[in-house]
Parts: C-alpha cells; structure tokens; sequence
C-alpha cells in the first residue's frame, strides 16, 4: 500500500515537492489531517500554527516552483519542541510560568531550517522546562506514546518523539540536556540525534542546563536525521559556546559500511536494572553490526554510577539560575495577589513552577549555597572531568560506544513521578554523554513483548557525528524497515 | 579613658566604561534615550536569549589593571551572582569571582599637598608631602543593572533597562587607606588613570565612578582589623569626606561607650548628614556564585598584554614632568592643562605648530576654560581643533587681526571648530594695518571730538583712550589699536 505524504520521511517527501508531483500545501494538508485525526488522543502538539504555516506554504511553493529555493526539506512540515524560540508563535516550554509568552525572535535553529523552506507547524508537548523522562512533567497535559497509548512516550522531548511517530508532521526537533531525544525516539521507536556540544546553536533554546543542552533532530529514519543536522549546525555568533566546524556535511556520511569499524560495548550498561528483553535486542544489533564487518568488543568504561549525582548536581545548578528570569515582571505569569516585591516572586513562582521544576530548583540552589559549593558542585565538576577522561580513554581503543538508551521500554503512564529517584536511575545510558559533550544518536532495534519499541543507541567521540551517522545507517539497512 | 583610634579604609570602586556597545550585547551605552529604547533580547533577559562579550571592556579592564601595576589573569572567567531584583532582568548579574581579570596591584598616592578637589571638598594643608602605596586587591568586569522609576501616583514601580547591560569595572583596594585625604587622592589617582585611557570619564556626581567605603577602626599599634561596615551611595568627594568622619565618630562612640561594631552596608545620606543602616551580615544573602555557562573562558595572550601596554598613553606625572622640562611654562598652568587629557592634547598639538606653549596655553587658561564654564561642559568634550588654535596665534602674531577679533573667532571655533583664517577673510575680519588709511580715521576723529582732544591737550592723558575706542568703532574694529594710539599722539603732538 502507498505511504500517504504525512507517512513518507521528510527527505522523500521533500523530493516529491521538489519535483511538482506534491504541492506545499498537500504536504500540510496531510500533517494537519492527522493532527486533527490522532492529536486529540496523542496530544503531542500544544501550539499549532496552522494559519502562519500556509501563509509561508504559498512563498515556499512560489520560490521552488521558480527554482530559487532548492533544498531536501523545502516545503517539509516540521514541529518545534516548545522550549525554542519561535517569533509570533506561544513558547511556553510546558510550564505556566510562560503559558502566554510570545517571543520577539525565532531560536537560530528554527532560523536555519526555516531558511532552507522547510514549514513549522506547530509547538510540541515536553516536560516542564525540559525536566522529566516522560512528558508528565507538563503543565499542559501529558502526551500518548503513539505505538501504545497506555505508555508515555519518553521525555523531555515526548511531544516531538510522538509527532513524528505518529506520522503528525515529517520530522521535528528536540533537545536533549541528559537524554531527552534520545530517550523518547527510543521509546516511541523513531530516531533522535544529539550532537557534539556547539554543533547547534542555544541562541533562542530557553536553557535548562546551558552547559550540557544541546538541539536536535527527531526523525522517522538516520538520512533524515542527517539531512536535518545538516540543515540546523551553524556557527553561530550570538551562542559563545557554538564552535566553528567545517565537517557539518553530515549526508556525506550516509554510507552502509562499517567494515573495520571499532565498536565498544561497555559491560557497566549491561548489568543490574536493564531489562532482559532489551538487553538482547541490542547485544543482537551489536551481532548484526558484527556480521557486517565491525570489530565489537566489551569493555570497561567505569565511573557509570557517578554520572548520574554529577549530572543531576550541575544541571540543576545550572537550571536554578537559569529560570530566575521567571519572575512574574516582565512576562509570563503573575501571581494575582501579593503585599510586596517578595511576596510577588514567592507566589508567581510557587504557582508557575510544577513540582518537578520546584524540585530541581532546590536542589540547584543547594548545591551552589556557600558552605556547600565545594562539596556538592565543584566535586560534581571533577567527576564530569573523570567521566570525560573515562571516554577519552575509551575512544582511544574504539570509534563508537554501543549500548541501550533506557533501562527499559516505555513505562506506563502515571507510574514514573511518584518516585523520581528511580525516574532519575532511567537517564543512566544517556547523561554521561551530555557530562562528556559527545555526540549519541538512538534508533530503534526491536520491539518487547508488549510490542514497545527498544532504542539502540551509539555514542561517539566529540565531533565524530559523521561516523555515528554512517554506523547508524549501515545498520538500519540490515534491520530492515520499523513500522 | 578615651583611646587612640587608627581608622583603616578600602574602597570599592566602581566605573563604568566608554564602550559604544553594551558588555554582553550590541545595544547602545549612550545616556539620554526614552526608556527601554537601547533594549535587547540580551540585557531584558528575553528567554532563550544569551550573552556574547565584547572584546572592547576586556581591552579597557586590562588597560587599567597594568596603570595600576596589577597582575592580568590570563584565564580569566565570568561567574554568575544570582539575587533577585526587577532592575537585574535576569535576576542573576553576569561578573567575576572565581578568576578576576586583574590582581595584586597598587598605586602610588602623594599626601600632604591638597589638589583643587581635596581644597574644594574642605581640607586644609597638613604640611609635609608624602607618597604611600594603596594596594589593590583586583579589578573584575561585570554588568550594571536596570533603573526602576518608583512612580508614587500609581502606586507601582516601572523599569527602564537602557542600562543594563553597560558594561563596568570594580576596582577592589586593599584596606590601606588610612584618611579621607589618602581616600580622595586615591580615588583622583585612579581617575586620572582611567581618564587619560579613554575608559571612562569618571564622573562621580552622574554615577560613572561609584565608591564605596569599607570602614572600621582600631587601637593605634593593633595589628588586627575591627569589625567594619561598608558605606553606599557616596557622589561627591565632600559626601565621601563627611561621610568618613561621620562614620569614624559613630564607630568610635560605640567603641568608647563599650559596644561593638556591627558588621552591615550603610547608606549615607547627604542631606542629612548622617548614614543608616542597610542590611546586616546576617541577612547579607547568599549570591551563589557559580561559573556562567553561557559564556566560554577568556584567554589573554601575552601578545594581547603587549598590545595594551604599548598603547598606554603617558600618564599625568610623567607629563607634568615632561612639560616642566620641555615648555616653559608656569608650574600653575600645567597642573590645570594636564588634568585632563584632552586638554593636554590639544597644548601639545597646538604648540607643535605654532612653537609658541605661552601662547597656547593662555588661550586654553583663560579662554577655554571660561567657555567650559559657562557651557558647563567637560574638557573631553573640547571641539575645535589644534590646528585651528596654532593659526588662529599665527593669525594674532602677524597682526592680521587684533586681540579682540581673536577671542570673537575663537568662540565661534570652540561652537563649530571653523578655520580662523577663512572665517577672518570671509567675515572681512582683517585689521587695517596700512597707517595712511588709519591716519586719515584718526583725523576725522580728532576733527569731531574737540572736547577730549581739548582734555587730552590740557593734560588728560586718559582721554586718548576714548579717542583710540573712537577709530576703533569707526574702523569696525579692524584697525590695530596700538597703531591707532601712536598717529593719534602723533597727531595730537
């Protein structure tokens, strides 16, 4: 049976606009058809901007039927998580504390694949404020895991994982401080990408943890991902932590060979807490990618339990600075009733933050409070230095890490929250990557027996995205398609 | 009993720099628009938006901390303060803590010989010169904060953020001041260096340099410090100098009266001539501080040291000596030409081609200085040109115009900087030096004024005054006056 246009990935249907068979506007058509169909059950969207999208539909369709415009995601409808900057269009990051906020500017990311014509549809679902592994953190409503809607879809990127899952637009983008692309493109059995830190510029990301966020793509296959990293790396002079690379031409890297290439699978990711099912799904791509050529050893990487202390310590160090600016003066949410300045921040505050948020600020506050700094934060920064050295040593011996993204596959929805300590276990395969500003990408390998997808993920060194790209393209050819 | 008391002092100075541009992002530093016009996504702490440096304040940072003998630290960070406050956008103010830019420096201060400020802020003259080193503990960059504008009819407060992100230095001394003599020529040692960088114009009365005074006192001989308090909202030397004596009685009368000093930020208050408290230690807040994230590290290279250095300008002492050697001129003069560098400029390039430093500097005494007061404007914001003084003296000493028609072209210079020698020619300014033509003038007056010719014949020599005013009018003011005086006598003779 034909794929319809909302099912097709981004870089076919692009192809399809490009050469006049679909217009621009059938290509919203049919995203928009199955918001309207699935999204009330799924809710992956909180914005959609219907009405902008076919404004820009009618110049993008006028540029590439005349031939100026001229790129894979021409005309391509994308959706934007909602902790990015998108002028004219709500950015609430899922939190009351900003559920009116429109900003002046759109983030350099949403710049760079507008420039390249491709059409945001909408804003999607997250945990608040980026803080959560499941999407429930939001203010607005959770969101449905599109393969089984009695699960969640992963977090914080949920909204995007589940919009592309469910065929609700033809790709979007994440961010991902501690996992949280990856994550969700593994539970919701789709791919998603982060890249080295500073190959995608923050400008215009409401940070969570400035030093360990990072955007990128969610897509239904690896070529788009690379098409879509492609399109949104960009030095970008306005973020003083982009860097400058001239090896962002990441479709080069859509090559099926991993002959030769040395791939380490760290015994620490494979011991107590990950589930059966899903270990044997990735020793078994681990297999796969053996047969094709690849030399796959195990390992000792170390210093895995730490990461996460450390993580958690610095992120939301970082995280209770950061949303200080919420204050209820300049934008956003205002508590109604106050008898001073004081009182103004404490209401607004209490009332706009959810638990989650509220949690992390503490915990960020105390960490960084004189008396403590040296023993919470500072320590946490020396381990991010010897899990950064752990990896170093590790990519001396070998060009990828192999392992599973989540200890298990999507849980149900409303079993997470209650117990966010083994919530925060969840992140343990993919926060050390962020401690280590190393590039991850996820994509699926498996299904469990409830028919939940498992997400393969591989790990590389800094600015070595290109050949997790290529190792992860080879080994979607020999999986074959994941419907 | 009453006891010895030692009162020990450091300052905490603030400056804001002359950049064009704001410290983290490009709006505009100019004072003076309408509110939230020199605004940004960066300094309204718009979210997603973030803070990029400008090289500028790292170059104006350094460049005080090497007049100041300080170490510059080649790694240098920003770290974030965070406290909450409308005027602080971000609730965090961006500066450093961790690794300052500049360390461990000193400036030599002269006691004993008052300048015009430590005279105008009422202090006499306490004898012998002395020099003395103040320490300096470091000098860190960071951002200024928002303006909030308390409007008691609406009972509500409105925030104008064209100042945040302006970009400013704290210069943190050591507490080795010991008198607000030593504080005053401190603050005047430092400003004299900062001015003559071009960092800033200093200004303390509008908030371009901000002091702060950490106070405390001890027995004379004690080699421990005494509890101390710090001193806000200073912008005068004589509301520092009062406020020091103020605050050095009041700690003296607790001490006295056995009590303790407590330790908290007080804020004076001219008016009243008295300080209040502010905050206590205790409620003193925790700031937080941690590294900013969102901005990498600064790494300044010994080449970026050399650069600074080589173009420091010469600074007041050694010009003052320079000027003493190479021009001639009285001791007075060039204390008032050097105290601004601009000023200095100008004597330099002016005498440079004219070859006449008298001359120049009268016209910068007497003139100059009389038209920046009456405008009350600055002497950096002199606008003619030096080239244009050296002709105008040229213009004087070859008698093409007269003295009076000199001062008239000047002031027209020092609105609009014209060139004398074509405002002379085309305002047909020229004086009359041809004696036939003077003399033919003089006898017309002499012929329509018999009553002063009578006088001045009868022994009134002040008489020939009115009668050189006489051919000066008729002249239209073109005629040199000495001239004119010597045909009249002749005349008259």
């Amino acid at each position: 049976m034909e794929k319809k246009l909302n099912e097709l990935s981004a870089v076919e249907l692009g192809k399809k606009i490009s050469v006049g068979e679909v217009s621009v506007k059938e290509a919203l058509d049919a995203s928009f058809a199955a918001i309207d169909e699935k999204d009330g059950e799924i809710h992956a969207y909180l914005e959609l901007s219907r009405e902008k999208a076919y404004e820009r539909a009618e110049d993008i369709q006028k540029r590439i039927s005349d031939g100026s415009l001229k790129h894979p995601l021409a005309g391509v409808p994308v959706a934007i998580k909602d902790n990015m900057c998108t002028e004219g269009i709500k950015t609430t990051c899922a939190s009351k504390i900003l559920y009116n906020f429109v900003p002046t500017f759109s983030s350099t990311a949403v710049e760079n694949l507008e420039e390249a014509g491709a059409i945001v549809i909408g804003k999607t679902n997250m945990d608040e404020f980026a803080m959560g592994s499941t999407t429930e953190t939001s203010a607005f409503g959770v969101t449905k895991n599109p393969r089984n809607t009695a699960h969640v879809p992963g977090g914080s990127s949920g909204g995007s994982a589940a919009a592309v899952a469910a065929d609700e637009c033809s790709c979007a983008l994440g961010s991902d401080t501690g996992g949280s692309i990856r994550q969700p493109a593994g539970y919701c059995g789709v791919v998603g990408m982060k890249p080295t830190y500073g190959t995608v510029s923050r400008y215009g990301l409401i940070a969570y943890g400035s030093s360990l966020d990072q955007i990128g793509p969610i897509t239904k296959d690896v070529t788009d991902t690379a098409v879509m990293l492609e399109t949104i790396s960009s030095y970008d002079k306005k973020d003083s932590t982009s860097v400058d690379r001239d090896d962002t031409n990441f479709t080069s890297a859509l090559i099926e060979d991993v002959a030769g290439m040395k791939i380490g699978v760290p015994r620490d990711y494979f011991g107590e807490g990950l589930d059966p099912e899903v270990s044997a799904a990735v020793k078994k791509a681990a297999d796969d990618l053996k047969a094709a050529g690849a030399i796959v050893e195990e390992f000792d990487l170390s210093l895995v339990k730490y990461a996460i202390p450390a993580y958690y310590t610095i992120a939301d160090a970082e995280a209770s600075s950061n949303l200080e600016r919420f204050d209820g003066i300049k934008y956003g949410y205002r508590a109604e009733d106050f008898k001073d300045l004081h009182d103004l921040y404490k209401k607004t505050r209490s009332e706009g933050f959810g638990p989650e948020v509220q949690r992390r600020i503490m915990l960020g506050s105390f960490v960084l409070s004189s008396g403590y700094y040296d023993a919470y934060y500072l320590k946490a920064l020396k381990v991010k230095a010897l899990i950064k050295k752990a990896f170093d040593d590790a990519f001396s011996k070998y060009d990828m890490i192999l392992g599973p993204v989540a200890p298990t596959t999507a849980p149900e929805l409303g079993k997470s929250l209650s117990d966010p300590l083994s919530m925060y276990l969840g992140d343990i395969y993919t926060i050390s990557v962020n401690l280590a500003g190393l590039p991850g990408i996820c994509l699926p390998c498996g299904r469990d027996s409830k028919g939940l997808p498992i997400g393969l993920q591989l790990i590389g060194d800094c600015f070595k995205d290109s050949t997790l790209i290529q190792a992860a393209y080879t080994y979607e050819k020999i999986r074959g398609d994941f419907a | 009993m009453s006891k010895e008391y030692e009162t020990v002092i450091g300052l905490e100075v603030h400056v804001e720099l002359a950049t064009k541009t704001k410290i983290f992002c490009g709006c505009s530093t100019a004072f003076g628009g309408a509110p939230n016009t020199h605004t940004c996504p960066v300094c309204t702490g718009m979210p997603g938006s973030l803070p990029v440096l400008n090289k500028q304040v790292v170059e104006y940072a350094m460049a005080v901390g090497l007049a100041t003998n300080c170490n510059i630290t080649r790694h240098c960070k920003f770290d974030r303060k965070n406290y909450f406050y409308p005027d602080n956008p971000q609730n965090y103010q961006i500066s450093q803590l961790y690794l300052p830019i500049c360390r461990d420096g000193y400036v030599e201060i002269e006691t004993g010989k008052l300048s015009v400020n430590q005279k105008n802020a009422g202090m006499t003259e306490s004898g012998e010169v002395k020099t003395k080193r103040i320490g300096i503990h470091e000098i860190h960059m960071e951002e200024d904060a928002g303006k909030l504008v308390h409007d008691d009819w609406a009972d509500a407060s409105l925030v104008d953020y064209n100042r945040s992100g302006v970009p400013l230095i704290e210069i943190v001394s050591e507490p080795d001041m010991r008198s607000a003599e030593e504080v005053i020529a401190y603050l005047e040692k430092l400003r004299m260096f900062i001015q003559y960088l071009g960092a800033s114009d200093c200004k303390l009365q509008e908030g371009s340099m901000r002091a702060d005074v950490n106070l405390s006192l001890r027995e004379v001989g004690s080699t421990e410090f005494g509890t101390r308090t710090e001193m806000k909202n200073l912008n005068s030397f004589t509301s520092i100098m009062h406020a020091i004596a103020g605050e050095r009685e009041r700690q003296m009368d607790i001490l006295e009266s056995g009590g303790k000093v407590v330790q908290e930020t007080r804020r004076w208050d001219d008016a009243k001539g008295e300080s209040y408290a502010m905050r206590s230690k205790e409620d003193a807040q925790d700031y937080r501080y941690f590294p900013d994230p969102d901005l990498i590290p600064v790494d300044i290279s010994e080449e970026w040291i050399e650069r600074v250095k080589a173009s420091q300008p010469e600074f007041r002492p050694a010009k003052i000596e320079r000027y003493k050697k190479e021009y001639g001129i009285p001791d007075y003069d060039i204390e008032l030409i050097t105290e601004s560098k601009r000023m200095a400029d100008i004597f330099e390039e002016a005498t440079a081609i004219c070859g006449q430093p008298k001359k120049v500097s009268n016209w910068l005494m007497v003139e100059t200085m009389r038209l920046l007061k009456e405008k009350c404007m600055d002497a950096d914001k002199i606008r003619f040109s030096p080239a244009h003084l050296a002709s105008l003296i040229k213009l004087v000493d070859s008698k093409v115009i007269n003295n009076n028609s000199a001062k008239e072209v000047f002031e027209v210079m020092f609105e609009e900087d014209v060139d004398p020698e074509k405002y002379v020619e085309e305002h047909g300014m020229k004086q009359e030096n041809d004696e036939g033509a003077i003399k033919s003038i003089c006898e017309q007056v002499i012929e329509a004024n018999p009553q002063s010719v009578a006088d001045y014949k009868g022994g009134k020599e002040k008489a020939i005054g009115f009668l050189v005013g006489q051919v000066m009018k008729a002249a239209k003011g073109k005629a040199d006056p000495g001239t004119a005086n010597k045909i009249l006598k002749e005349l008259l003779s």
